[in-house]
């Protein structure tokens, strides 16, 4: 076990993830595709406890997120609570339902920042993304009531091989509904993403083009407008991510049943997590088995264990090593070094290739979308 | 002219950092303490040299070239946008 040799540090984002229910139906959503298997949800009152418990620690920046938040009437009652204990509150939505009055609210009950998710630049293609009609209008509509409320905010598109083509529109809509920042952030391949990834992974000449694109446009910028941050897929590079910024160390996931996560993707391992129904969020983090179980560097396998760059990404991403390979000690096969690279490889040299596998829509069960061929 | 902060960014002192912090969406800085000595200055009516006024009324015995540290440091704050010229 490595707790002792590890330094535990505080649970600085709390992502709380409030429902898995949404409107929309993405298909790279990185909510777990088992879905339908979950419990039901925790109540307000759960909740408002895990908010002081994590702010006592020492959190600060607070994700509310889903599915889509929103379905929870709760949500203004979270806010509020979460606001006076000093909280940086941040939603994290897609902005279906996200009326006047509720915008209103939310500010009055304090929340600091708005994210608002896009599938696409154009109607047409975000509405097919998200499966559902409309939504692009319902997203412009909600990106100017935000401004109009004077939140900050941050525009997220979800970039895949079905839309990095759109890069030029992308930029000048966020320009036009005077975005502060701009998340051009190609998918990671969790979840319903994993599921779909032969449809979504980009081709490296793809992403060339997408990034030299955005740096012109940035040049040409000389200070004004939004900010843009392109976020580029791990499959093209050599070196894994510093997943989390090292497991147990920054972030804490709670799951609409209450679980808690060192990573929003880990339920997928296979370990057992713990819940704020029978344990404290302190006593999660600082002795639960599954928090502590990658902590430092005595679970590295090799070539980690003995490699010099270790402390720099902690052997990457143990979700990806565990998709991947089956499993979860193993080296993240982004790392050139790890003897399972050329997995990430060959999903590199198979992108754009068509596929006869189907894309699958994200669904619960009760939504009844069926699953569609592209 | 004076100087505002930029409503996009919050100063707030954090007993778990031990130090005052600016939070913005997703993120946040530490500030160390005579960033944060400068930044709590801004209020949107006092001047660069209001503020100087004021820092060196605070800290009588400061060095003698606090007054041009402040000047860097406020210079720096713009140049991130912490902080806007109203
Ligand atoms: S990614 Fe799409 S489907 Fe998943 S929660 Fe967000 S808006 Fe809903
Ligand atoms: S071998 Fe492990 S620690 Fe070294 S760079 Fe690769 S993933 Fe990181």
């Amino acid at each position: 076990m490595s707790s002792e040799s590890a330094q535990i540090g505080t649970p600085f984002w709390l992502l709380a993830e409030l429902t898995y229910q949404c409107p929309l139906h993405c298909p790279y959503c990185s909510n777990p595709v088992n879905m339908d298997a979950e419990n039901a949800e925790i109540d307000t009152q759960q909740w408002l406890k895990v908010l002081s418990d994590a702010r006592e620690m020492g959190a600060v920046q607070l994700g509310f997120s889903g599915g889509e938040p929103l379905m929870r009437k709760d949500l203004e009652t979270l806010v509020k609570h979460a606001s006076e204990l000093g909280f940086y509150t941040n939603l994290i939505t897609s902005g279906i339902g996200l009326t006047e009055k509720r915008i209103k609210a939310l500010k009055e009950a304090g929340l600091d920042h708005v994210q608002l998710s896009f599938q696409a630049a154009n109607a047409e293609e975000n509405d097919l993304i998200g499966n559902k009609r409309h939504s692009f209008e319902q997203k412009q509509k909600v990106a100017r009531l935000i401004k109009k409320y004077d939140y900050p905010m941050v525009l997220n598109f979800c970039i895949t091989a079905q839309n990095i083509a759109q890069m030029p529109d992308v930029m000048d809509l966020s320009c036009e509904l005077q975005a502060d920042f701009v998340e051009l952030a190609t998918v990671q391949y969790y979840g319903w993403a994993y599921e779909n990834r032969e449809h979504l992974l980009p081709t490296k000449q793809q992403l060339t083009t997408a990034e030299t694109y955005v740096n012109q446009f940035r040049d040409g910028q000389e200070g004004q407008g939004p900010k843009f941050i392109f976020v580029t897929p791990d499959y093209y590079e050599v070196r894994p991510k510093a997943c989390m910024n090292g497991w147990g160390t920054t972030f804490l996931t709670v799951t609409p049943d209450g679980t808690c996560l060192p990573c929003h993707s880990a339920k997928i391992l296979p370990l057992t997590f713990p819940n704020v129904k029978e344990q404290s969020v302190q006593d999660i983090w600082h002795n639960d088995f599954s928090f502590n179980h990658f902590r430092g560097d005595d679970w590295m396998p090799s070539p980690c264990k003995d490699c010099d760059e270790k402390h720099i990404d902690f052997g990457g991403c143990r979700c990806q090593a565990f998709m991947l390979t089956g499993d979860m000690y193993k080296t993240d096969p982004v790392c050139s070094k790890s003897p399972d690279h050329h997995l990430i490889q060959s999903a590199i040299a198979n992108a754009g290739e068509s596929t006869d596998k189907p894309l699958r829509y994200r669904v619960l069960k009760k939504d009844k979308i069926p699953v569609k061929t592209v | 002219m004076s100087l505002k902060m930029n409503p996009l960014y919050r100063l707030q002192y954090e007993k778990a950092q031990n130090g005052h912090v600016l939070l913005f969406p997703e993120g946040m800085v530490k500030l160390s303490e005579s960033a944060a000595e400068i930044l709590l200055q801004v209020d949107g009516e006092r001047t660069e040299t209001d503020i100087k006024s004021a820092l060196r009324d605070k800290f009588p015995d400061a060095p003698e070239d606090m007054e041009q540290d402040i000047d860097e440091f406020l210079s720096h704050a713009k140049e991130k946008n912490w902080v806007l010229d109203e």
